[in-house]
Order: structure tokens, then C-alpha cells, then sequence
């Protein structure tokens, strides 16, 4: 007994040690925004600061060139809630009829879809962005929010893996009671998949919350940034004395990262790990 | 005569019934592309129509402003022959994805395994662990990472404090290369959990069976979790290619947009963004995306053709 729990205690103090070399980068940064920005590499050796102020987050929050960060945060979320929805909601139908449906050529727009899972972003970019100035969608959300209403290859993936768990016989049945095709879709299936909808909203969710990329390339004026570029802006104007707020900002984008991820542990480890999506 | 009215009726009752087969398959064909018509057309307008007007491009000088200019096989010729940037943006891309993926996911293997002995506190741990991933991917880590690699970070302190000379990573192209290396290295989390859930699907009586053949735990890994584990491994190890040979917010941050120092963290990506967006060379972008796109083709045909050799299915037997 007494051999097993020294190998009980062995066990945690290095694994759980390992854990904390692992998050000590976030807790320093964590820490570090509490800091007077001229003390954070003075005294980068001790955690504790000393004194503890809240000065970083007021003057991050000032944000920049007349926007507060809260101005960033609503675009954000306003383009998060957008894409989420649009991509929940087309990925769910095209799975179920990836999953359900019988039709020609089934085969054929399965694998494309499949195809599609492991195209680089990059080949599509040029001629997207070239589009989108032909139509003029330039400096707005529209080239992100607008493709994501004809679903996310990740997501159909996802949910055509989970519908295929449903037993056939409770379609069987509705048919049978004279549901029709998009009714077995809504009313039964539907609340089936809710679980891997919650996974599929989640990672939607951490996905346009933390891109750089898109923002980059489509949105211009300030008013429009998304956290992610405002970050971006505040490391371009990096000078000796702000680091105190970047860091204050970086936390606060972490956030809501970290808080979706403790409410809603369950579906992110599960959606990760039946069906290898990459977080 | 009566076998002939028979004869007539049942050929008859097949037509009819051919006929509402074809109607009913008609209707299903047609109830199927209903359902997935947002991905056929986002297919086409998104994906299919952009790759050809990429490829068309990749043969023209176009900077967005004036009309694409045919120049044949211009952009191919110069990329390979007359853009040392080209060749350093490969050369840095190959071994940030060479070093950090099988790096990655050794690690995450090794971690799931270590995980996977113990059966209190699991949970815990598997939550702890995967957070780097979690954020991994965001502008404010990029940034952290940033400053803990500074001169004054406290990856030098730690450096100082094991007795080794601190490294100026952002005054080194090869040290800042390392840096990125480290950070996807470091968000090894989300391998893990898909690792883990292998792990628990090998059958404990393998194990049992093994161990009353007097096999240590050497044995064990190497004769049974990693055999069973190949196939999860292959499509991991697909996946994070394709998604390393993309990286670009790290390198974009890391290095304030401009790939430095020297050029050292000059990512495909990064460069394929500059020449794009930065200096408007839109042809150029658009055949650097092809050799991109045939390049990860390539790498992920030699994953699975080489898959034989290593990854066990269990239809197959044991090998």
C-alpha cells in the first residue's frame, strides 16, 4: 500500500508539474497584465505582481484610433454569431442528406466535400478576394460571414459521422406515421445531433473568434476590426510602454476561449476525439 | 389465352411499378440535392470557380487594378529560378512542418500514454494539457510567445537558470525558426485527446495476454499500442501536414508581418500573403498557391502510399 501511493504521489508531481510548465507561458501572461508595463521584464522572474494594478486593462480597453476594445469585441462577436448560425444550419442539412438521402452522384459530392476538408485556404484566396472586390464586398464582413451559409466541410463531417449513429428505424417509423423527408430532418433528427451541433457551434465559435487572416484581408476601417487585428494594431504600435495593455487585451481575448471551453468541456473533448477535428 | 391475359397483366403492373420506382427515385435524387445544394453551389462559387480562375492567373501578371496579362509560364519560371525568397520560404516551411510535426505528435503519444496508465484525475489533466491548443491558434498567444522568447523572456531566464547561455531568437533566423517550431510543438493537446480516445479503444486483454508472455511495457507500446494506434496516427499526421504547410498567424505575428529576421520565419503562407497583398503581384500568389496545393497533394499521396508499411487495420489481422 504504502510502495503504491508513493507511486500514486511520484505520478502526480510530474505529471501535474508538467501540466504547469506547459500553462506557465499563460499564467505569466496572466499575470504580467496586473503588472506596471515597465516592471513586466524587470521582475518577468516573479509572478506576484507587486503592486497589483488594474491600470493595463483601462488603458487597453481606451483601445485604438478612437475605437474602444469594446468596439472590437461587439464586431467580433456580431461576425461570430453570424457565421455560427449560417454554418450550423447548412452543415446540418447538407449532412443529413450526405447521411439519409439516396440520390445519383451522392458518392461523387461526398468525396469533393472530402476534397475540400484538406484544400489549403491559400489556393482559393486570390481569386476569392478578387471576387469579392468584383462584387464590392470589400472592407465588410460579407466574404467571411457569406460562405459560411453553404457549410463548413468539418462540421458536415462531423454530423454525417453522428447521424449515422441513428437508428434508420425511427425514420422508418415517421414515415410510416406520414412525416415527410425535411420533417424526419427536423423533428427527428434534428434533436438527435444536438450534442455534435453543440461541438460543430463551439469550434465555430473558435474559429472566426481567433482568425487573422479574413479580417486581414477584407476589413479596412478600424470601426470594422475584429479583436484579432486590434491585437495585431497594438503590437504595430509596440513601444515600451503599452506592453502593460496589449498583454491586458490578450487576456481579455482569451476570455471567453477559456470560458466556453470550461462550461462546455465535454463537447469540445468529444467532438476532437470521435472525430479527429483539430481544435 | 388465360396465361397470355396473365402475362399481360403483370408486364403491365411492372411498367407501372418501374415507373413509380424511376418517379419515387426521381423524387428522392431530387430531395437529396435539395438538401445538400448549399454545399454544391458554395462548391462551385467558393471553391471549384476560384481554383480555375487561380490556375488561370498563375499564367498572367494581374495586380488587381488593370486587366491579367498572359505571360505563359512567366510566374513558374521566375519562382524557380530567379526568387531566392521562393526557395527560403520553402526551405523554412519544410522544416517548420518536418521538425514540428512528427515532434508534436510524439509528443501528444506520449503524454495520451502516460495519461492513459493512471485512471484518477484523467480528466483533469486532459483538460490541463490540451489548452495550449485551445488557443494556440490566437493573435494573443502569438503575441505571448512573442515576449517570452524576448531577450529578456523567461525562456532566457530559464535558459540562465539550467546554466545555458541565453539565445537572442529574434536576432537569429534559425533560432526564430525554432521559436515557431516550439509553439506547435506546444499545442500538442488536441492530438493528444484524439490519441487518448485510441488508446481506450485497444482491448485491456491484449495487454493482459501480453504480460502473461512476460512482455515489459517497452514491448507492449511497441508491439501493440503502436500497431494499434497507426491508423489514427496516419490520418493525424495527414491532417497536420496539410494544417502546417497553412500556418500563418503565428508567423505573421511572430514576426510583425515580415517573415524576418533574414527571412527566418518566412512561412509559405506569410510569403504567399506578401506577394499577394503587400506588393499586388496577384499571378505570382496565384502559381505560388498551385505548387502549394501540388505539393500538399504529393505529401499526403506518400503518407498513404507509405501507409502500408506502418499502419495496422484490424480486418487485416495481426501482422
Amino acid at each position: 500500500m504504502r510502495i503504491k501511493s508513493v507511486k500514486w504521489w511520484t505520478y502526480h508531481i510530474l505529471v501535474g508539474g508538467f501540466a504547469i510548465l506547459m500553462l506557465y507561458p499563460v499564467i505569466w501572461l496572466l499575470m504580467s497584465s496586473f503588472k506596471e508595463s515597465n516592471a513586466i521584464f524587470v521582475t518577468a522572474k516573479s509572478l506576484i505582481p507587486a503592486p497589483f494594478i488594474l491600470d493595463n486593462f483601462a488603458e487597453g480597453w481606451k483601445g485604438i484610433g478612437g475605437n474602444s476594445f469594446g468596439v472590437f469585441i461587439k464586431n467580433t462577436a456580431v461576425l461570430v454569431i453570424i457565421t455560427l448560425i449560417g454554418q450550423v444550419i447548412s452543415s446540418s442539412l447538407i449532412a443529413f442528406g450526405f447521411a439519409r438521402l439516396e440520390f445519383k452522384g451522392k458518392a461523387l459530392w461526398f468525396g469533393l466535400m472530402m476534397v475540400t476538408l484538406m484544400l489549403p485556404y491559400e489556393v482559393v484566396m486570390v481569386p476569392q478576394y478578387i471576387i469579392f472586390s468584383k462584387l464590392g464586398w470589400l472592407n465588410s464582413i460579407k466574404p467571411i460571414a457569406v460562405p459560411a451559409y453553404f457549410g463548413h466541410p468539418f462540421f458536415i463531417f462531423l454530423l454525417v459521422q453522428f447521424i449515422r449513429t441513428i437508428p434508420r428505424e425511427l425514420d422508418e417509423a415517421a414515415t410510416i406515421d406520414g412525416c415527410n423527408t425535411f420533417n424526419i430532418f427536423y423533428k427527428i433528427i434534428l434533436p438527435l445531433i444536438k450534442p455534435a451541433l453543440a461541438t460543430a457551434a463551439i469550434f465555430s465559435f473558435y474559429w472566426t473568434w481567433d482568425s487573422l487572416l479574413g479580417p486581414v484581408l477584407y476589413l479596412n476601417s478600424p470601426a470594422k476590426y475584429t479583436v484579432s487585428m486590434a491585437l495585431n494594431m497594438f503590437l504595430s504600435n509596440e513601444t515600451v510602454s503599452n506592453w502593460g495593455a496589449m498583454f491586458a487585451m490578450s487576456v481579455v481575448t482569451l476570455v471567453p476561449v477559456f470560458a466556453i471551453f470550461f462550461i462546455f468541456q465535454r463537447y469540445v473533448v468529444e467532438g476532437i476525439s470521435t472525430s479527429g477535428l483539430k481544435g | 389465352m388465360a396465361t397470355r391475359v396473365v402475362k399481360e397483366h403483370v408486364q403491365e403492373s411492372i411498367y407501372i411499378a418501374t415507373d413509380s420506382a424511376r418517379k419515387r427515385a426521381m423524387k428522392e435524387n431530387i430531395k437529396g440535392y435539395l438538401f445538400i445544394s448549399p454545399f454544391v453551389v458554395g462548391f462551385l462559387a467558393f471553391t471549384l470557380i476560384p481554383i480555375l480562375v487561380s490556375l488561370y492567373l498563375s499564367f498572367t501578371k494581374y495586380n488587381l487594378f488593370s486587366a491579367p496579362q498572359w505571360i505563359g509560364l512567366e510566374n513558374y519560371k521566375k519562382m524557380f529560378t530567379a526568387d531566392p525568397r521562393y526557395w527560403q520560404s520553402l526551405k523554412v516551411t519544410l522544416i517548420y512542418v518536418f521538425a514540428g510535426v512528427p515532434l508534436r505528435l510524439a509528443f501528444a503519444l506520449l503524454i495520451a500514454a502516460i495519461l492513459n496508465t493512471a485512471s484518477r484525475a484523467v480528466g483533469l489533466y486532459r483538460s490541463l494539457f490540451y489548452l495550449p491548443s485551445l488557443i494556440g491558434g490566437s493573435v494573443a498567444v502569438a503575441i505571448m510567445w512573442r515576449n517570452i522568447f524576448g531577450d529578456k523572456g523567461i525562456i532566457n531566464l530559464l535558459l540562465e537558470l539550467l546554466g545555458i547561455p541565453s539565445v537572442r531568437w529574434f536576432g537569429d533566423p534559425t533560432a526564430a525558426l525554432w521559436m515557431l517550431i516550439f509553439l506547435s510543438v506546444w499545442q500538442f493537446g488536441s492530438s493528444m485527446l484524439i490519441f487518448l480516445a485510441g488508446l481506450k479503444g485497444i482491448p485491456k486483454s491484449y495487454y493482459e495476454a501480453a504480460s502473461v508472455d512476460g512482455a515489459n511495457g517497452w514491448h507492449k507500446f511497441f508491439k501493440i499500442t503502436l500497431p494499434m494506434l497507426s491508423p489514427v496516427i496516419l490520418f493525424n499526421a495527414v491532417m497536420q501536414t496539410i494544417g502546417a504547410f497553412m500556418t500563418f498567424v503565428p508567423a505573421f505575428i511572430i514576426s510583425k508581418g515580415t517573415g524576418g529576421p533574414l527571412d527566418g520565419t518566412l512561412l509559405y503562407s506569410l510569403y504567399l500573403f506578401l506577394q499577394g497583398f503587400e506588393f499586388f503581384n496577384m499571378g505570382y500568389a496565384a502559381a505560388m498557391a498551385w505548387i502549394m496545393l501540388i505539393i500538399v497533394g504529393v505529401l499526403t499521396a506518400i503518407i498513404f502510399a507509405t501507409s502500408k508499411f506502418w499502419v495496422h487495420y484490424e480486418s487485416e489481422g495481426g501482422r
